[in-house]
């Protein structure tokens, strides 16, 4: 196209009224649903029910029973990842480090899961 | 008009998209048009016409890509039979392509989280559908505003009905 000629003089009051309208909601929907926050909280389940709620900023290791054995976790400079686990397949352990809010390792035969939380709850509830 | 809508689906889906569901939404242009020239029946005839001809074509027919068109479509539709309500010395082509593209995104959201994709992370695409849906509906509203009284002059001759 060489010329742009948009129509100004057909875009009326209330187009105006519903370009303002929807680029608010626009902007609202992506600061609601990508604003997940920073990576601060590591919770640690252990057959659905939270067993340990940590900082991520601090280095320590947390060993969780299931019914397979202990599930090894380590935080270590800002992330987190499941270190050893009975489970066969190894799944939790192959996915290596987490470090973003939101990131989930879960070990499903010995129920044991590690979730990086951030500051704002994204979701009420996560199941496996 | 329907044939227009339907190459207008074909040509559009020949563009690649950054992202499957993004897309320009062409169609609506016709879509619009008729409502305005012909009323609601014509406009969903044709909207209709366009999703099954234009599925059949590509393809698609009965796919879930299907019933998301038609979904999409049947969404709009609604969307701009209400608006019609709407007093027409306020709200032009514009509103009536933002209000129906934004109905759109959300029928279609709506049967992929009830079918395909039950999950939340869905909501992670919810702004970026949306922004497509301010953007090209804002688009193709203008594009309709300058169609509408004939003033085809405006655009490349290929577009001329």
């Amino acid at each position: 196209m060489n010329n742009l000629d948009i129509p100004w003089d057909r875009v009326k009051p209330g187009d105006w009224l519903l370009l303002g309208v929807g680029t608010v909601a626009v902007a609202w929907l992506f600061a609601a649903l990508w604003g997940g926050g920073a990576a601060e909280r590591v919770i640690v389940r252990s057959g659905g029910r939270i067993v340990t709620e940590t900082s991520l900023l601090r280095d320590q290791s947390i060993a969780v029973q299931g019914p397979l054995g202990v599930s090894l976790i380590k935080i270590h400079q800002q992330r987190v990842r499941v270190a050893s686990d009975p489970s066969p397949r190894q799944y939790c352990v192959k996915q290596g480090w987490l470090s973003r809010a939101g990131e989930v390792a879960i070990c499903l035969p010995n129920q044991v899961s590690v979730e990086i939380a951030g500051a704002k709850k994204l979701y009420d509830s996560l199941n496996y | 008009m329907a044939a227009f809508a339907i190459g207008l689906s074909l040509a559009e889906a020949v563009i690649p998209s950054p992202l499957p569901g993004v897309k320009p939404g062409l169609a609506n242009i016709v879509t619009l048009l008729v409502l305005q020239r012909h009323g609601l029946r014509a406009a969903v005839w044709v909207s209709l016409l366009r999703v099954v001809a234009g599925s059949l074509i590509l393809g698609t027919f009965l796919s879930p890509s299907f019933a998301l068109s038609l979904g999409g479509a049947a969404a709009s539709l609604a969307a701009l039979a209400l608006a019609r309500w709407l007093p027409a010395s306020l709200f032009g082509a514009v509103s009536f392509s933002i209000l129906s593209s934004f109905a759109h995104i959300a029928g279609q959201l709506t049967i992929v989280y009830l079918w395909l994709i039950p999950h939340t992370g869905l909501l992670y695409l919810v702004p970026v559908f949306a922004a497509a849906a301010l953007l090209f509906g804002t688009v193709n509203g203008l594009i309709v505003a300058k169609l509408q009284a004939g003033d085809v002059a405006g655009l490349a001759p290929s577009a001329a009905k």
